[in-house]
C-alpha cells in the first residue's frame, strides 16, 4: 500500500515538474514556423517566450487529463490552410487539446491560431493572454492576413451554438456559417475536416438557459451537474480527415456557398459517426 | 519649388521649414509669432481663415501646400477648435483649388482610426476613421481628414496627400505620447498590453519631404518601428512602472483634466489599452522613403539614465 502511495506520488511530481519546464516542449516550440519581429513576437503579438511558460500546463491536460488520441495527423499539409471543427463541451476545451495535438503529434510541430469573441480585446489578463498565445480576434481581415502568411487557422463555424448545445443533441452537427467558406475559397485554403470525440461528455448540459444567459451575457447559460461547468476527464479522440480543397467564387451567392459548406459539413458528421462507433467508452 | 507651410511657428512646422528650405523656397503662414526662424524662411502672421491670407497664396505662386495647421489641443472650447480646424481647411483648400497649386500635403493622424476593441489588427489606409466614437473631441481632427479626402476626389488635377503617421515621438515633441514615456513613473492599465507602433519626428520630416515630390499622391499609414507590445518598449526605458486597474485609471484622469491636474484626456488611455497598428505597406512602396530610427534609438532620449543626467 505504501508503495503503491509513494509510487503516485513519484509520478505526480514528475507531471508537475514537467508543466513547470520541459525541454523537450521547449524544443519543439524551437521548431515551430514563425514571423517574429525584432522584438521577439510576431505582428499579432504571438510570443513563443511567453508559450514556454504555459505550454506545460496545456500538454499535461493533453497527455495526462483527457488523454488524447490524435487520428490522421499526417493530414495537416505545410502551409496556410484551415482546420474545421465540431464544437462541444460547455468549455472550449476541445480547441486547446486540436491545439496541442498539432504541436504535440505533428512533424514538424506546428502552432494553430483560432479566433477569439469579440468581448475579449476589453477583458484584462484574458487580452493579453489570448494575443501572446497566438489567438486573434475574428474579423475576415485578420483570418486572410494571417492565411496569406501561411498559417494555419482553427475554425468552428457552428460557434456558441455548438459549444452550449444540450446532451440531446450530442455529436449532432449544428448550422454553419459561411464565412469561413469564403474565406477558405478566397484565400485558397485547403480545409481540413476535424472532429473531436469525447468533448461531448465533459460536461453534459441539461437544460440551457436563456433567461440566465441574459442576465450574464451569452446567448444561454448550460446548467450542467456541476452547476458551473467543469470538465471531466473525459477520454479525447481526434480525427484529421483529408484536406478538402473548395473553388470558385468567394462573392457567390449564400446559396452556392451554402451547398459547398453542407459537403464539408456531412463529411464531418460522417466522421463523428464512424468515431463514435469506433469508441468502446467515454472515460477509456 | 516654392512652398507655403501651415502651422510654421509649432515645434514640428519650425523642423519642417529648416528642412525643406534646403532645397525650396519657404513661406510660412502661422497666426502665432515665430522668433528665431531662418533669414531665408519668409512668415506672415495671420489667420488662414482672414482676408490676408488669401493674398498669400494668390500671389505667391507656390508648387505645394503643406498643411500642418490642424491643433490638437483639447483644452481649447469645441467651438473654436472646429472653427480653427475645419473652417480653416476648408478655407484653405478652397485657395488651392482657386489658385491653381498642383499639391497639398496634409499632416493628419493614425489616431483618426481611433484604438477599438473591435479594429481588425492591421489598419489600412480605407479603413473607417471611428476616433470620435469613443473620443467626441478629436471630431474635427476625423472632419479636417474627410474634408481633404473628399477634395482629394473632386479634384483630380491637384495632387493630395494625407499622411497618417503613428505615434509621433522625439525629444522636441510635446504629444501625449512623447510626454508619456517623459514620466518618471509610468503608469500602464492594469491586464492590457497592447500592440503599438511609434515613429520618430526624424523620420515623419523625411516622409513629410518625400510626399511633396511630383507624382506622389493618396493617403499614406506611417511608422517607423514594427508592431511591438507596449510591454517591451516600457522594459526598454527602463523606468520603473504602476499598473493600474482601467476604471480607477480613468475615473482618476477624468478628474485630474477636469481640474486641470494633467495634460491626458481620459479617453486617450485608449492607446495603451488596445492595439492599433496600421498597414505601411503603401507608403513603403510608393513613397520610396525607409524609416531609419530604429525602436531603441527613438526611445534612448527617454530612457531612465539619459533622463537622469
Amino acid at each position: 500500500m505504501a508503495g503503491k502511495v509513494l509510487a503516485f506520488a513519484n509520478r505526480a511530481s514528475e507531471q508537475i515538474g514537467e508543466i513547470i519546464s520541459s525541454p523537450e516542449l521547449e524544443a519543439r516550440l524551437d521548431r515551430i514556423p514563425t514571423r517574429l519581429s525584432d522584438y521577439g513576437v510576431d505582428a499579432f503579438g504571438f510570443d513563443p517566450q511567453y508559450v514556454k511558460r504555459v505550454i506545460g500546463l496545456g500538454a499535461w491536460v493533453y497527455r495526462h487529463y483527457h488523454r488524447c488520441e490524435a487520428f490522421g495527423i499526417e493530414n495537416i499539409p505545410d502551409g496556410r490552410c484551415m482546420l474545421v471543427s465540431n464544437h462541444s463541451g460547455q468549455l472550449p476545451m476541445d480547441g486547446a487539446m486540436i491545439a496541442m495535438a498539432m504541436f504535440l503529434e505533428r512533424e514538424p510541430p506546428r502552432f494553430c491560431r483560432s479566433a477569439i469573441e469579440r468581448f475579449v480585446p476589453e477583458t484584462p489578463f484574458v487580452s493579453t493572454f489570448m494575443a501572446r498565445v497566438g489567438q486573434f480576434l475574428g474579423t475576415p481581415e485578420n483570418a486572410k492576413r494571417l492565411l496569406e502568411a501561411e498559417e494555419s487557422l482553427l475554425v468552428f463555424p457552428e460557434g456558441v451554438r455548438g459549444l452550449n448545445k444540450v446532451w440531446s443533441e450530442r455529436y449532432r452537427l449544428q448550422a454553419f456559417g459561411t464565412g469561413f467558406m469564403r474565406l477558405a475559397i478566397d484565400a485558397a485554403t485547403p480545409i481540413v475536416p476535424t472532429v473531436v470525440i469525447g468533448a461531448e461528455e465533459q460536461s453534459p448540459s441539461i437544460f440551457a438557459s436563456r433567461t440566465l444567459g441574459k442576465i450574464f451575457g451569452v446567448p444561454a447559460l448550460p446548467i450542467t451537474p456541476t452547476l458551473v461547468p467543469f470538465p471531466a476527464p473525459t477520454r479525447y479522440r481526434i480525427y484529421f480527415g483529408k484536406p478538402m480543397v473548395f473553388s470558385g467564387d468567394s462573392n457567390d451567392e449564400d446559396d452556392v456557398i451554402r451547398a459547398k459548406v453542407d459537403t464539408l459539413r456531412s463529411a464531418m458528421q460522417s466522421m463523428i459517426d464512424e468515431g463514435l462507433k469506433a469508441r468502446e467508452h467515454v472515460f477509456w | 519649388m516654392r512652398i507655403c507651410v501651415t502651422g510654421i511657428s509649432g515645434r514640428l512646422g519650425r523642423r519642417v521649414a529648416q528642412l525643406l528650405r534646403r532645397k525650396h523656397e519657404v513661406v510660412g503662414i502661422d497666426q502665432r509669432a515665430s522668433p528665431g526662424l531662418p533669414a531665408n524662411i519668409v512668415h506672415h502672421q495671420v489667420d488662414i481663415r482672414r482676408r490676408p491670407a488669401e493674398d498669400i497664396l494668390r500671389n505667391g505662386k507656390f508648387d505645394a501646400v503643406v498643411h500642418l495647421g490642424v491643433v490638437h489641443n483639447f483644452r481649447i472650447p469645441s467651438e473654436k477648435l472646429y472653427a480653427r480646424n475645419v473652417i480653416g481647411t476648408e478655407t484653405l483648400l478652397r485657395y488651392v483649388s482657386k489658385y491653381k497649386i498642383k499639391k497639398l500635403v496634409l499632416l493628419s493622424s493614425g489616431d483618426v482610426y481611433g484604438p477599438m476593441p473591435t479594429n481588425s489588427h492591421f489598419i489600412g489606409e480605407d479603413a473607417p476613421l471611428m476616433a470620435s466614437q469613443r473620443f467626441p473631441e478629436v471630431r474635427t481632427l476625423v472632419a479636417v481628414d474627410r474634408a481633404v479626402q473628399s477634395f482629394f476626389w473632386r479634384h483630380v488635377d491637384i495632387e493630395t496627400v494625407i499622411l497618417r503617421p503613428a505615434h509621433i515621438v522625439g525629444p522636441h515633441v510635446r504629444n501625449a505620447p512623447s510626454n508619456y514615456f517623459r514620466l518618471r513613473i509610468i503608469p500602464k492599465i492594469m491586464g492590457f498590453d497592447p500592440i503599438v507602433q511609434l515613429i520618430a519626428e526624424d523620420d515623419l520630416l523625411r516622409y513629410i519631404e518625400a510626399s511633396i515630390e511630383p507624382g506622389v499622391r493618396g493617403v499614406f499609414n506611417l511608422a517607423s518601428t514594427d508592431p511591438v507590445p507596449l510591454s517591451r518598449i516600457l522594459k526598454a526605458l527602463g523606468k520603473p512602472t504602476l499598473p493600474v486597474p482601467y476604471p480607477l485609471f480613468r475615473g482618476f484622469l477624468e478628474r485630474a483634466w477636469k481640474y486641470r491636474l494633467t495634460s491626458f484626456p481620459a479617453p486617450e488611455l485608449d492607446h495603451i489599452r488596445f492595439n492599433a497598428v496600421l498597414d505601411t505597406a503603401r507608403a513603403r512602396d510608393e513613397l520610396k522613403t525607409l524609416p531609419e530610427r530604429s525602436l531603441y534609438e527613438i526611445l534612448e532620449p527617454f530612457r531612465a539614465e539619459t533622463v537622469d543626467d
